[in-house]
């Protein structure tokens, strides 16, 4: 266990929407599938226009070791097959579906048969499961690390330090069951010594029930995390459950371990007990410009305005919208987007709250090196990018260790002259990445 | 509907602001401020409204002329303009204090690039700057006004001349009953300001107390007198340089151990100058010459950031 606990910035909490059910939308009338839902290569669609789809037909194949298939979340027809623009700015291919409303599932949709390692990995693949925290890395390959047999500890991130979002929490304790079922697969394919579940002291209830059902289950063990953010950032979650430390370019499978988030274990039980692939999700609607906060299960596909329109529509003009939560969410150019694997919150700011703070100099007042969780001082970031010669900008950004910032934002957040210091490094990232791709 | 602003994350920012955290100073050097013009009479007010009043005028124009965006807004002139003033006696000649505070806001802070450029305190720069051209304005200090004392010197000119008679009590000390500067007298009033800033997060109590600390051990080790090093601790610029100038921001190491180092420097310089050196009192330029090791300590003290390898 470490010493102390890392990540100590105080964001706002506003959990409105835990502790209320999540509510099904109805049959949105059509989908937007995008190839890309993942880190990784784009799927490729493996279906033609006026095509024939039912709930959980595959509508694109995995490409590569790292990607995932992507399934149908309604049953209707293929509209069209159309180039789209994602909001991080990367383009592939999106397929959109007319729905017949009637939701009807894919016939040939039958539980998996798994009894070895291969099997399990191979089952998780095809359901298209990708990290459901946000990251949407594709789960089955974390999984292969298994095959290394260097896999020492399972660790479950159920930290949902984002504010507002409460869809982890609604998996804690509304399908607590399938928590539980799915570490114990887990458990039973990885031969590691413990699994540990580390959840933020602000949700009591998830952690109560989290030890209920692994009472009496020596080798797991719930974790009350410090309710401060960015307790949910794999790096942080990792030291502070266990002590260890994941290096420079490293992966946590470096130092034996395997970080799940809790929604995707417990999603993988359902789908080894179903059959049915990755089609829908529960998310947290809420913020500044909606009028009822709740938590919607919506196809995956549905665009951010229907899904908004069907909690009641905006309390006032929203003037940003939010894929995620407001630390480390991607702001969307227009709410026709879809909803896609890795969603977990939509949040609607009103014009007061998206309106920039106003930005003064620097006063050094040290804030930010207190509030990064690493332990990197942001001010060096900033002050190495106003370098002209870009060889010593290089070196300047790899000397304060740029590659290990982590992009949570504590800095930005903390930031009394409103310095764009996260922002900074993301550029600084992209401006030593153009540098080595030219060398 | 209308169009969305579309930005890269944190969507949300903490409620501080750079205008709330000076102003938070300001309202730290209140009680500082009234118990001076208490002490020292209405001339202590005049000094401080020039002070405050040149700083803000000075970086105003400077912005004017040099076609800057205005920053006078951000409280931090006004911040440096009443440190300055508090520094200097209450009977300083007002051109005298006028000119000090232009050369802290043109010279030490805006030439450097304004707010957080500067490497060096403009309000202990500025004070060091009237010390130098004007000597008797800074040295020695002006009696109180409200009781009659029976000596004319200040409690360091006492103790230089090895003369430990004559000194106030020690409850007048901390009341503010002695000679000096209209801002370093009234302990109490400094540690009010303390107590304020260190609640509302502004500054880290390790500062103050590690510089105060140093200069009372060091007093105790070099003099083996507790009376005199408690002397030593209640006199002088000291209380007020350790919470208002060493804490300043812009030119102290931002780690929190370079503050504390920073501060340990402090301490050791002022009791060398206090014991050895010609003038009677070193906060100031104890505080000058860490501010000039500052980057370096900073460097010295950088964290070991998590999964870095060296």
């Amino acid at each position: 266990m470490p010493r102390f606990m890392l990540g100590t910035t105080r964001v706002p909490h506003r959990k409105n929407t835990a502790g209320i059910q999540a509510v099904r939308i109805p049959a949105p009338a059509t989908v937007t599938l995008p190839m890309s839902q993942h880190i990784g290569a784009p799927a490729e669609p493996t279906v033609k226009v006026g095509d024939a789809v039912y709930v959980g037909t595959k509508v694109g194949e995995a490409q590569g070791f790292v990607s995932s298939p992507v399934y149908s979340s309604v049953s209707g027809k293929v509209k069209k097959i159309e180039p789209y623009l994602s909001s991080n700015g990367r383009s592939c291919h999106a397929v959109v579906i007319e729905s017949d409303g009637q939701m009807t599932p894919d016939p040939s949709i039958a539980p998996p048969v798994i009894t070895t390692l291969d099997e399990f990995i191979c089952a998780v693949r095809e359901s298209g499961v990708v990290g459901l925290g946000g990251a949407g890395f594709p789960t089955a390959v974390k999984l292969e690390a298994e095959k290394k047999g260097i896999i020492k500890k399972i660790i479950i991130n159920g930290a949902e330090c984002e504010p507002y979002i409460t869809s982890d929490t609604l998996t804690m304790t509304v399908d607590s069951a399938y928590v539980k079922k799915g570490v114990e697969t887990l458990m039973s394919f990885i031969s590691a010594d413990e699994t540990v579940i580390g959840i933020e002291s602000n949700k009591p209830r998830c952690i109560d029930e989290m030890r209920r059902v692994f009472e009496g289950n020596g080798k797991v063990r719930v974790e009350a995390l410090p309710s401060t953010y960015p307790q949910g950032a794999e790096k942080i979650l990792i030291y502070n459950t266990t002590g260890r430390v994941v290096s420079e370019g490293g992966l946590p499978s470096d130092v034996g371990c395997l970080v799940m988030n809790v929604t995707t274990v417990a999603f993988i039980a359902k789908y080894l007990e179903t059959g049915m692939p990755l089609v829908e999700k529960c998310i947290t609607v809420d913020g500044s410009a909606i009028k009822n906060p709740m938590n919607v299960i919506a196809p995956i596909g549905t665009s951010i305005e229907e899904i908004i329109q069907f909690t009641g529509g905006y309390r006032a003009d929203p003037a940003k919208v939010l894929y995620g939560g407001p630390m480390m969410g991607v702001a969307v150019y227009s709410t026709d987007y879809p909803i896609m694997k890795n969603t977990n919150a939509i949040v609607a700011l009103s014009e007061k709250e998206a309106k920039p703070k106003e930005q003064h100099n620097c006063i050094h007042c040290g804030r930010c090196v207190s509030a990064c969780p690493i332990g990197l001082n942001p001010t060096l970031f900033a002050r190495a990018m106003k370098v002209g010669d870009s060889s010593e900008r290089a070196d300047r950004l790899t000397e304060a260790k740029i590659g290990l910032c982590i992009e949570c934002g504590c800095c930005s957040f903390v930031c009394p002259s409103a310095r764009p210091l996260v922002e900074t490094n993301r550029l600084a990232k992209a401006d030593l990445r153009n540098q080595q791709a030219k060398k | 509907m209308n169009k969305l602003v579309v930005s890269s994350s944190p969507h949300i920012r903490t409620d501080s602001t750079t205008r709330r955290i000076m102003l938070d100073v300001l309202i730290a050097l209140l009680p500082t401020a009234v118990a001076g013009t208490v002490i020292f009479g209405i001339k202590a007010l005049w000094v401080m409204l020039v002070c405050v009043g040149f700083s803000v005028l000075s970086e105003f124009l400077f912005n004017l002329i040099t076609k800057h965006t205005q920053t006078v807004g951000d409280l931090s002139a006004a911040v440096t303009g009443l440190i300055l003033a508090l520094n200097l006696r209450a009977d300083a000649p007002l051109w005298q204090c006028a000119v000090g505070a232009v050369f802290a806001i043109i010279v030490v802070k805006c030439l450097f690039g304004g707010l957080g450029c500067n490497f060096a305190n403009p309000a202990v720069t500025g004070r060091i700057f009237i010390m130098i051209c004007f000597a008797t304005t800074v040295g020695g200090g002006m009696m109180p006004t409200v009781v009659d004392l029976a000596s004319s010197a200040t409690p360091l000119e006492i103790m230089k001349g090895d003369t430990v008679n004559g000194l106030p009590s020690l409850p007048d000390m901390m009341l503010g009953l002695r000679g000096g500067a209209i801002g370093e007298v009234c302990a109490i009033a400094i540690l009010l300001g303390f107590a304020y800033l260190v609640y509302r997060g502004v500054i880290h109590f390790e500062t103050p107390l590690i510089f105060i600390g140093t200069v009372f051990v060091l007093s105790l080790i070099i003099s083996s007198d507790l009376t005199l090093s408690l002397y030593h601790v209640f006199s002088g610029g000291l209380l007020f340089g350790a919470v208002f100038m060493a804490t300043d921001y812009v030119t102290t190491p931002i780690t929190r151990s370079g503050k504390m180092i920073f501060a340990f420097g402090c301490g050791l310089i002022t009791v060398l100058i206090r014991f050895f050196g010609t003038y009677p009192e070193g906060v100031s330029f104890s505080i000058l010459l860490m501010n000039i090791l500052s980057p370096y300590i900073e460097k010295w003290t950088a964290k070991k950031p998590l999964g870095g390898k060296k």
